[in-house]
């Protein structure tokens, strides 16, 4: 099986693909329609997404060199990407699906792309790019094979969360990622979306000057942090609890050694002694695997720690506007009394022309004539500006908090599995002691 | 030693403190085969029918006579010192002892004493060690509560060892030790301090010379004590580590457990599984420190019993062979010609017969001693295999009760599908259910194919859950609490 069920999408999916026959399947033309320039995400009735048209996996990954940017020779890894129809798949045919393969910074690329188009929605995380949380026995090592079938898993989930998305799921951009090898980056490219990347700056500039932040943006994004703190730490701790338990176990191996030396020198004692000492090996051996599963427990809680990062930065946006908003409300303003100023000869506020008009004399009448109309031009600008950013504004917050909403259903339902998963690994763990403690009790009796 | 008897006539040796005295008693002990009449009280007689006495199981109530014990540890200060008063409680039928019940005051150095004495008059048998003279390093305070306990334990073990072996029991040092409420009376008297002296002399002397030729069992038994106390400390070691490693993994499970409750506390949905999770860590991290606890309480101590009788049983291998060494120079000296001989050879021939004597005690207590270990080593090793699986067993449930709690919640999408169903799970093969369930998740690895099966497929995922890999645990739905009680 490709797909991990413990993967808190595969539900979701599976759900999905059973509705499937109840709702109506948008066609390939309503994707095809765009002419491949950049496209806004169509919200349907209905809630159509690529995922039910089709099955999407991450299958394979692979060791490549080249060389990059630079010219340097490197390793890197790429990954296969498996597409089938999904009504094939449905009706039993099995066509051999198609397929490209993309490294890491193509997913980055992707998603860079996305948060730029799409700031109103909460993008789902990449796994991470380098090894965190580690404890002492696994590798932080890129290269290590676990780490990088890890990362398959990782982004194969990220593939399906976006693709069933409600609205990332229509873009262009994706199904070409997903479709066409070659050429896809200048695609992106050309959609000019880094352009329209807020600069650091500006977005931190805005976090410390807005005035009027909806409040339930302000709460949600308290929450991303308390979200990204809570869950680092307990990943933190998780970590020192499997180096310690990796520890116990491991010593137990220490008695089969020595149980197996004992045994030659004893004669009733020894055959006890001797099979007892292979399940202490066998208990000491045990716990890779246990670990292991539990490596998996811990990449779901660092999803949604990544998670958190991305529900700050759709706060961050609506910041953003509701501060070029208000900036854009300021400067109209501004420009209204400069006006009124001009037309009633009143000196509202200290303004350096004031000063010099005071200084040097009044104007001539036909400068002020023109710079009256140039302000009512000024004014009239901003107050499209105005409108403009008001409407964006409004509309960030309206989808955004649609989008919120659905992130959070979506947390609770993974994360509350997520728990269950884990309490069935603990369970999986204490039959097997039980099984092993029983079996060496046996041979104690033996002895 | 088997077919050992408590000695016919034991009064008569009381007051008698050569270092020969139980020499004597030894040669009187030709009892069991003609049956003669004990005067001794008719429990005792029961001994002599004890063909192997090692066995716990085959002691019951009646075969011991007597009963010891160790306890209400009491600081005493004085000008000089502060020392730790034991009680020993003495409960007995023997005739030997005047009265059925004693109760005395002993200090650790009345104890060293008493092994001292037993050891010097019984030089090749097995006496069972004392807890250790000094305190581990580490420790700040010499009487801090836990050495005392520990400490008492070992001396109410080495009492009641000495009590169960057929010939040091019988040993009047040990009586004189349960009975005589002021004890340094009796223990100026013996060999002083020189004639000990001159012991340890010669037997440096005699081990520099070296034996001649050494019976082969004894050699084997030598090779054997060698590999059995490398072994012994090994494992002494490795359980220790075991502890560290767990105390360590108890630390870290009490900061991981709140971290999910911090988390809960900026949650609403997610909080009350969250807090569950919590709840389920604080509660096996109790486990953990029981389970430490009993490590320390039982397997230790007994594993460092043993690696102290190691060194026991090679001090009497050395005196083993120092008594033959001893005999072999004067042989040697009577064969030369040059001394006197006629008094020579009755001093070689007593100690040829001192040689004999003392490899049949060794032999008879050795094989006794190693009954004895076994049984020991054995029962402790069980205990801690019965412990840990409880400790499983035990954290199992919490894991359960947690996934009971989940599934209380209503899961509106799955409708008639839910049915707890109590499932009794042993873990010895047999799974009981009710047969007219329907289908079936193995929980074992379930995130790896959530296959269903029916309930009565005798191989659910031969994959993974071959017969070894038992019990097994059936839910439907893993949303589903499954087994409600775990059945011995």
């Amino acid at each position: 099986m490709r797909m991990r069920p413990e993967s808190p999408t595969s539900s979701g999916e599976k759900k999905m693909a059973e509705d499937v026959k109840d709702e109506s399947v948008a066609t390939d033309s309503e994707l095809l329609a765009a002419d491949g320039s950049q496209n806004t995400a169509v919200e349907e009735e209905g809630g159509c997404t690529l995922l039910r048209r089709m099955e999407i996996c991450v299958a394979e990954a692979e060791k490549r060199s080249g060389k990059n940017a630079v010219n340097m020779q490197e390793t890197f890894t790429v990954y296969l990407i498996e597409t089938r129809p999904m009504d094939a798949v449905a009706e039993g045919r099995n066509p051999a699906p198609d397929s490209l393969w993309r490294r890491y910074s193509e997913f980055e690329l992707l998603r860079s792309y996305l948060i730029v188009t799409y700031p109103y929605i909460v993008v789902p995380p990449l796994p991470e790019k380098r090894a965190e949380f580690v404890w002492h026995k696994l590798s932080a090592d890129n290269m290590d094979p676990d780490f990088v079938e890890r990362r398959r898993v990782g982004l194969e989930n990220f593939l399906i969360r976006v693709a069933s998305h409600l609205v990332l799921s229509n873009d262009k951009i994706l199904y070409h990622f997903l479709t066409e090898e070659h050429g896809w980056r200048e695609v992106v490219y050309e959609t000019g979306f880094q352009a329209k990347a807020d600069s650091r700056l500006r977005a931190l500039s805005a976090t410390f000057r807005v005035r009027n932040t909806d409040k339930r943006f302000m709460d949600m994004k308290h929450y991303s942090d308390e979200l990204q703190s809570h869950t680092s730490q307990l990943l933190r701790a998780r970590a020192r609890v499997a180096d310690r338990l990796y520890g116990v176990f491991k010593v137990h191996g220490n008695y089969g050694r020595v149980f197996s030396e004992w045994s030659a020198i004893e004669k009733e004692m020894g055959d006890g002694l001797q099979s007892a000492g292979h399940h202490m090996d066998a208990y000491a051996a045990s716990i890779d695997d246990i670990l292991e599963e539990e490596e998996h427990y811990a990449d779901q809680l660092k999803e949604y720690l990544f998670y958190a990062e991305a529900l700050r930065a759709v706060c961050r946006k609506h910041e953003l506007t509701q501060f070029e908003l208000e900036m854009a409300s300021q400067d109209l303003i501004s420009k209204k009394h400069q006006r009124e100023e001009l037309a009633t000869g009143i000196v509202r506020t200290f303004s350096f022309k004031g000063m010099t008009n005071k200084l040097f004399g009044q104007e001539a009448p036909e400068q002020r004539e023109a710079r009256l109309k140039l302000l009512e031009e000024l004014i009239t600008e901003g107050e499209d500006a105005v409108k403009e950013k008001t409407a964006e504004c409004e509309e960030h917050v309206e989808r955004a908090w649609v989008d919120m909403e659905r992130f959070e259903e979506q947390k609770d339902k993974d994360l509350r599995e997520a728990l269950i998963n884990y309490a069935v690994m603990q369970i999986s763990m204490c039959k097997k002691g039980i099984q092993v403690w029983s079996n060496a009790k046996e041979c104690f009796l033996k002895m | 030693m088997s077919g050992q008897t408590v000695p016919a006539d034991f009064s008569g040796h009381m007051l008698d403190l050569d270092e020969d005295e139980d020499l004597e008693v030894f040669s009187k002990n030709t009892s069991l085969a003609d049956g003669s009449p004990m005067p001794n009280s008719p429990s005792s007689m029961v001994n002599q029918y004890r063909l192997e006495e090692d066995e716990e199981e085959q002691q019951d109530a009646n075969a011991k006579d007597i009963f010891v014990t160790v306890d209400n540890p009491e600081s005493h200060v004085t000008a000089i010192e502060t020392f730790i008063m034991y009680r020993v409680l003495t409960k007995t039928t023997r005739s030997e002892f005047d009265s059925s019940e004693y109760e005395v005051r002993r200090r650790y150095q009345d104890f060293l004493w008493l092994r001292s004495r037993l050891e010097e008059n019984h030089p090749t048998l097995i006496v069972h060690p004392l807890p250790e003279k000094f305190v581990m390093k580490g420790m700040v305070e010499r009487f801090n509560d836990d050495f005392i306990e520990t400490r008492r334990r070992a001396l109410h073990r080495f009492l009641n060892k000495i009590s169960e072996h057929p010939i040091l029991s019988c040993s009047q040092h040990f009586r004189v030790f349960l009975t005589a409420q002021e004890l340094t009376s009796h223990k100026k008297q013996g060999p002083g301090f020189l004639s000990r002296m001159g012991e340890t002399v010669r037997a440096v002397a005699n081990s520099v010379r070296g034996l001649r030729s050494r019976p082969e069992e004894f050699t084997t038994m030598q090779e054997y004590v060698e590999d059995f106390s490398n072994k012994v400390c090994s494992v002494d070691k490795v359980t220790q580590r075991i502890i560290k490693e767990q105390r360590e993994y108890l630390d870290e499970m009490r900061q991981y457990g709140p971290t999910y409750t911090q988390w809960a506390g900026s949650e609403e949905e997610l909080a009350e599984p969250l807090k569950g999770v919590a709840g389920c860590v604080e509660r096996c991290s109790k486990e953990t420190e029981e389970q430490i606890h009993h490590l320390s309480e039982v397997l230790v101590p007994a594993l460092h019993e043993y690696v102290l009788c190691a060194e026991t049983l090679k001090a009497v291998m050395r005196r083993r062979d120092n008594i033959q060494a001893e005999f072999e120079a004067k042989n040697e000296a009577l064969a030369s010609r040059k001394v006197d001989q006629e008094a020579l050879q009755e001093e070689v021939d007593a100690l040829a017969d001192r040689v004999e004597l003392a490899n049949n005690a060794l032999k008879g207590d050795w094989s006794r001693w190693q009954s004895s270990m076994r049984t020991d080593l054995r029962s402790a090793f069980i205990s801690t295999a019965e412990k840990n699986v409880e400790y499983y067993e035990k954290c199992l449930a919490v894991w359960e009760s947690f996934l009971l709690s989940q599934r209380a919640e209503p899961s509106e999408q799955r409708d008639g599908e839910e049915r707890l169903i109590p499932v009794m799970v042993g873990h010895h093969t047999s799974r009981h259910c009710d047969p007219n369930d329907q289908t079936y998740e193995c929980l074992h690895n379930l995130h790896v194919h959530g296959q269903k099966f029916p309930l009565d497929s005798s191989s659910c995922c031969s994959s993974c859950c071959s017969s070894e890999t038992l019990p097994l645990l059936w839910m439907e739905n893993r949303m589903v609490a499954p087994s409600l009680m775990i059945v011995r």
